[in-house]
């Protein structure tokens, strides 16, 4: 891969992600709804602080607070990255493309890099903007940015929707289907993940799931529990599941017949 | 040069494409031919490194296409005109295949225009017709200038004037020294198109040669024989003394006689023994649709069966007769008659017989539309070609220009019928 054919395959990418209207629509949900959760509960829990328990109080984590839309908002982000990928091959446009580009690692980083570079900025935007609204809900009890943990805790919120949104181009580009990769991407993100991790008897194996490992990271306060990695070390975990995924889908991609 | 060896693709246990060699040189285009299913497209998709074979290799240039610096630049395909992004505008879709290797964007505005959509191209390409997404796809093909160009069944969906327009900038094409190699299904559409003619059955390469070999390896000429229609026992009385002398006589579906083996003057004369008046006697070719439906016939995957509409049946009425079915139609090995080439029937013929009065725009050729002042000079009828079985081309006065001459040199249908055009 020289670089000037890794330039030109972003060039186009970006293109090609800049001109079809679901990019657009799919981060503005992403967006919207993470923020609008976030100011949502925020205001709730606002007006429940008096009601709750003294030991919930002592717990309140306002940063995590504000970032209660992240478990619907991450929704958007794998519709977005899913249909990235898939569309490419719904439409039979990966034909064309990869004529265009028989290196196939090359188009795979160009797609993954323009994708991933623009839900980096739209996740930043939408953990920043979450942060702030969200704590201008909660009133007096709110963080600053300045308090410890705080602003890892945001920065981290931005790199796990990008990260959500790269490990569903992944998964996406091993299945090609866009119904097959919607179909378990977001149950699994929405459902199955949780459920894992409520029961007991899994709770101990859900950790290491991408989302329940990279979520740690939006907590700014630490917690009092027996998870073995640190926030970094969950977004760590969450970074592998990205490699392994991307791997993986360019291994199928590279030995597969297009189509 | 694009160049297969032992070209193998099996999914499953399905073949594909079995032992495929041949080559495709530059300077001339050639047709890639078979029926649906036979593997056009799936050499194609190897060509471009697009699916791996499961054995041989086939290489452009000498490279495998996955090897070829910037193939983009060296090599531009139309594989699918569906594959596009419906919702991307065609400028868009063009653009980011440019960026892809390194073309400024003033050339996709160029090739839109070459194509005929550049006012369509902020467009989404959702709203295309499939000849639009035809011209977008060659659009894509033309892009890098390229040196080898693959095009998969292009005349799909398009109309006369985009068929036109294909067969002359394929042509172009070659005559610029490039390498063109087009997939059609339609032998009538590479005949005026190819030079060189690759034709493909289940898989199997089935023929390699020039268009004229093909020609003269494949047709047969014969000559077509017409008694008076209001005498039909003179056709019966024909035919026996035509195989009395050795000739063979198939009859055709306008109650016409096909006649093979005997040379036009001794059908003359065996006519006028048998005291056989003529309205037709004319020598020609078979059409090479028709060498080309004998060559692949055992090799087509989707044949149709006839249609017993059971349980769909009405009960005939009292009175009424079950339609005649056509002598030969259906059954296997029999072709339909050539289409009547340039002109329609040779002869002015009233179609309801000598007595039956031509209504101003009625079947008669000769109607009002075959008036003098149509601009229809002697071999060149003012109709578009492509409207090939035209028996409402108004035939022009018999002519012997008109008459489809069947010239030794073999390529005269594919170079006459295209006289008109090229003069455009």
């Amino acid at each position: 891969m020289t670089g000037a054919q890794a330039a030109r395959t972003l060039r186009s990418e970006w293109t090609k992600i800049r001109s079809v209207s679901s990019t657009g629509w799919t981060l503005s949900v992403a967006a919207v709804v993470t923020i609008g959760i976030g100011m949502l509960i925020s205001a709730l829990t606002r007006n429940e602080y008096d009601s709750m328990p003294i030991q919930e109080r002592l717990a309140l984590d306002p940063t995590f607070v504000s970032f209660a839309g992240m478990t619907l908002g991450q929704l958007a982000m794998i519709v977005f990255g899913v249909l990235v990928v898939t569309s490419e091959y719904s439409t039979g446009m990966i034909r064309v493309s990869l004529a265009a580009v028989p290196r196939r690692g090359t188009f795979l980083f160009g797609k993954t890099a323009v994708a991933g570079a623009l839900a980096l900025v739209v996740g930043m935007v939408t953990s920043f903007a979450t942060f702030f609204l969200g704590q201008a809900m909660l009133g007096p009890y709110r963080a600053g940015l300045g308090d410890p943990g705080v602003l890892r805790a945001v920065v981290g919120g931005g790199l796990y929707l990008t990260l959500i949104a790269v490990f569903s181009m992944g998964v996406a580009t091993m299945l090609r289907s866009p119904l097959l990769s919607l179909g378990i991407l977001m149950p699994f993100f929405f459902l199955i993940s949780n459920i894992l991790a409520a029961v007991e008897s899994t709770t101990k194996v859900a950790r290491f799931l991408p989302d329940q490992a990279g979520s740690r990271i939006m907590q700014a306060m630490p917690r009092a529990d027996d998870v073995p990695y640190g926030p970094w070390g969950g977004l760590g975990i969450m970074t592998l599941w990205v490699i392994a995924a991307l791997a993986g889908g360019y291994a199928l991609l590279r030995h597969r017949d297009a189509q | 040069m694009i160049e297969a060896v032992g070209l193998t693709k099996r999914y499953g246990d399905k073949t594909a494409v079995y032992n495929l060699s041949f080559q495709v040189r530059p300077g001339s285009v050639t047709g890639f031919l078979g029926p649906n299913g036979s593997g056009k497209s799936t050499t194609m998709r190897m060509i471009l490194g697009l699916d791996n074979p499961t054995s041989g290799q086939v290489t452009i240039g000498g490279h495998p296409y996955r090897r070829l610096p910037n193939a983009p630049r060296q090599v531009g395909a139309l594989l699918d005109a569906k594959a596009v992004h419906g919702g991307r505008s065609a400028r868009n879709h063009l653009l980011s295949l440019a960026q892809l290797s390194g073309i400024p964007a003033r050339r996709v505005d160029e090739v839109l225009g070459v194509v005929g959509l550049q006012d369509v191209a902020k467009k989404r390409s959702k709203g295309f017709s499939l000849g639009m997404g035809q011209r977008l796809g060659i659009a894509a093909a033309l892009l890098g200038d390229p040196q080898v160009l693959l095009f998969d069944e292009p005349v799909n969906g398009l109309d006369p004037e985009g068929i036109l327009w294909v067969r002359n900038l394929m042509k172009a094409l070659a005559a610029e020294g490039r390498t063109v190699f087009v997939s059609s299904h339609l032998m009538s559409e590479m005949a005026l198109t190819a030079d060189h003619l690759i034709v493909i059955g289940r898989g199997q390469l089935l023929a390699d040669m020039s268009v004229t070999d093909f020609i003269s390896a494949n047709s047969a000429d014969f000559a077509r024989v017409r008694t008076p229609d209001t005498e039909p026992q003179l056709r019966e009385k024909l035919g026996a003394a035509l195989t009395g002398a050795g000739g063979h006589v198939l009859p055709e579906q306008d109650g016409a006689l096909r006649v093979t083996g005997l040379p036009l003057p001794r059908i003359s004369d065996l006519a006028h023994e048998a005291g056989v008046r003529l309205w037709e006697l004319s020598p020609h070719q078979a059409s090479l649709e028709e060498a080309y439906m004998r060559m692949t016939q055992g090799a087509v995957d989707y044949r149709s069966t006839s249609d017993q509409k059971a349980g769909l049946q009405q009960p005939l009425p009292p009175g009424a007769e079950p339609p005649v079915p056509v002598p030969g139609q259906g059954q296997p090995g029999w072709y339909a008659p050539p289409p009547p080439q340039q002109g329609g029937q040779p002869f002015a013929m009233p179609a309801g017989g000598p007595g039956a009065p031509a209504g101003p725009y009625g079947g008669a050729p000769a109607g009002a539309y075959g008036a003098p002042g149509a601009p229809a000079g002697p071999g060149a009828p003012a109709v578009n070609p492509y409207a090939q079985p035209a028996p409402q081309a108004p035939a022009a006065p018999p002519a012997p220009a008109t008459a489809p001459a069947a010239t030794p040199d073999a390529s005269s249908p594919a170079a006459d019928t295209n006289q008109p055009e090229d003069a455009r």
